[in-house]
């Protein structure tokens, strides 16, 4: 029987895949996750009081000097930081267009059958945190405003612990920060896990659920440990 | 029993689908889904209008060619395939909404029934491995651990029934893609094509037009062999293994 040649086939490459993005989502995402324990490490300094909270933000400008300039290792975190962020909105908007392009015709009835909440929040609760990112850089990083008016602008520049202590002083101002603690614990919960799925290593039932379980400690422990010094604040208790 | 059906009746590809609401009610529920809608059937076809056009072949839940999406869940509340599952699954009186699956790169053919083609054209772009035909070759000549035999059964399993694309929130293919890539993965005479296989697979899939994977879990969850979740993670390190040697 006469055999067809098969016709030359368009190179393909790993790195054209929709998994190549998700590599790109979750090594970025693990950034994100390295950062933010080391985000809640310093929180928790406040606890230490004022001298030491103040002298540990202070000795993050100087970290690594005189190697470093003053404030170098600052932003060399923040620049990876930035490529981190921009590498994460690439791949989740472009693969969530391509999640809508794959069905444009919904279904009538749909029902989930193993969705967590924070699975099905990923992409608008990672929306939500971005939209919190930019408030809270603003409010503690760029302009950093003098929203309590009992402490003015000069004595948040001077101390941190005075900013912190002045903004977790109002109720309202708790509770943004613990409903964005919310978003990014329900985010962590499902990315923590889906990061270690993507990268392969999780190949095992047991491995499967050892990052199930990763996903949920690490969120817990982000959540508890960032909202502690507000609340620590809100009621007296530091400050 | 009685029951409340909500159908997808779509006269073709192009053709506008809307639902259509039946009644029955001389369902047993020993009956199969498929019978339930066979039953129907012969009353369309009695009273002279077009029946239900749905897939199905074995009936024994080993061929994968039906599915349907029933009440928002593929093949129905239970983990099984649409012909084995029951009436008795149902309660009398209950309204049940029955679609196609629904995928970009499954377009609806007529009614119920979908076209399966993209899964075929993801085999044929690297679901195999390339042996000298002949006599079998001795038993023992390639031994595989227990371990992998076993994995390799497991993904094995894959009816490429579509139940994985269609509960998908993202309509994506990863679950039955990685079934495929794990299966020949796991076993000797799958090795030399092990990274190559992934990377054309995979590109393949994306051509198709399915959406990325989230590990959200709705395909195992919904896959009637239960296929689990972990053999997407074996497709992710080879397609890690592959961008390393520079595929």
């Amino acid at each position: 029987m006469a055999t067809t040649t098969a016709p030359a086939k368009r190179r393909t490459r790993a790195r054209d895949t929709t998994v190549f993005l998700k590599f790109l989502m979750a090594t970025t995402g693990i950034v994100f996750i390295g950062y933010v324990l080391l985000h809640m490490y310093g929180n928790l300094k406040v606890f230490a009081g004022q001298e030491a909270f103040d002298s540990y933000a202070h000795h993050l400008r100087t970290f690594g000097e005189p190697i470093l300039p003053y404030g170098g290792m600052l932003w060399i975190i923040r620049i990876v930081l930035v490529a981190s962020i921009l590498g994460h909105l690439y791949a989740a908007f472009t693969l969530w267009s391509r999640a809508n392009g794959a069905r444009s015709q919904r279904y009538a009835v749909k029902k989930a059958a193993k969705a967590t909440l924070g699975s099905r929040t990923m992409r608008w609760g990672g929306v939500a945190i971005l939209v919190f990112v930019v408030w809270h850089l603003i409010h503690f990083t760029i302009v950093k405003p003098a929203i309590n008016a009992d402490v003015s602008a000069s004595a948040i520049a001077e101390s941190p612990f005075t900013m912190m202590v002045a903004s977790f002083q109002l109720w309202w101002m708790v509770a943004i920060y613990l409903l964005a603690m919310i978003a990014l614990g329900l985010h962590l919960s499902h990315g923590t896990f889906s990061a270690q799925q993507t990268l392969g290593w999780t190949q095992t039932a047991r491995g499967y659920q050892r990052a199930r379980t990763i996903g949920y400690v690490v969120a817990a422990v982000v959540v508890v440990g960032f909202a502690l010094p507000p609340l620590a604040i809100l009621f007296g208790i530091v400050g | 029993m009685k029951l409340t059906l909500k159908i997808w009746r779509q006269d073709g590809p192009n053709a506008k689908g809307d639902f259509v609401t039946y009644q029955v009610d001389d369902i047993l529920p020993d009956m199969s889904f498929l019978e339930m809608l066979d039953v129907l059937n012969e009353r369309l076809i009695a009273e002279g209008t077009e029946p239900i056009a749905f897939d199905s072949d074995c009936r024994e839940g080993i061929c994968g060619m039906c599915g349907l999406m029933i009440s928002g869940y593929a093949h129905g509340p239970k983990q099984t395939t649409t012909c084995q599952l029951h009436m008795r699954s149902f309660s009398d009186g209950e309204t049940i909404t029955i679609e196609p699956w629904r995928a970009d790169p499954f377009p609806v053919i007529r009614d119920l029934v979908v076209d399966r083609s993209a899964f075929d054209r993801i085999i044929a772009s690297g679901g195999f491995i390339s042996v000298n035909t002949g006599s079998a070759p001795e038993a023992h000549a390639a031994p595989v651990p227990k371990e992998n035999a076993d994995r390799a059964f497991v993904a094995a399993e894959c009816i490429g029934c579509g139940a994985c694309v269609a509960a998908c929130p993202n309509a994506s293919a990863m679950l039955f893609t990685a079934a495929k890539v794990t299966h020949l993965g796991e076993l000797p005479q799958g090795q030399p094509e092990r990274y190559s296989r992934v990377v054309s697979m995979l590109n393949q899939h994306d051509a198709e037009g399915f959406g990325g994977c989230t590990n959200i879990g709705e395909c195992s969850a919904a896959c009637p062999k239960g296929i689990p979740q972990d053999v997407i993670s074996t497709l992710n390190a080879d397609l890690r293994h592959a961008l390393r040697t520079g595929r």
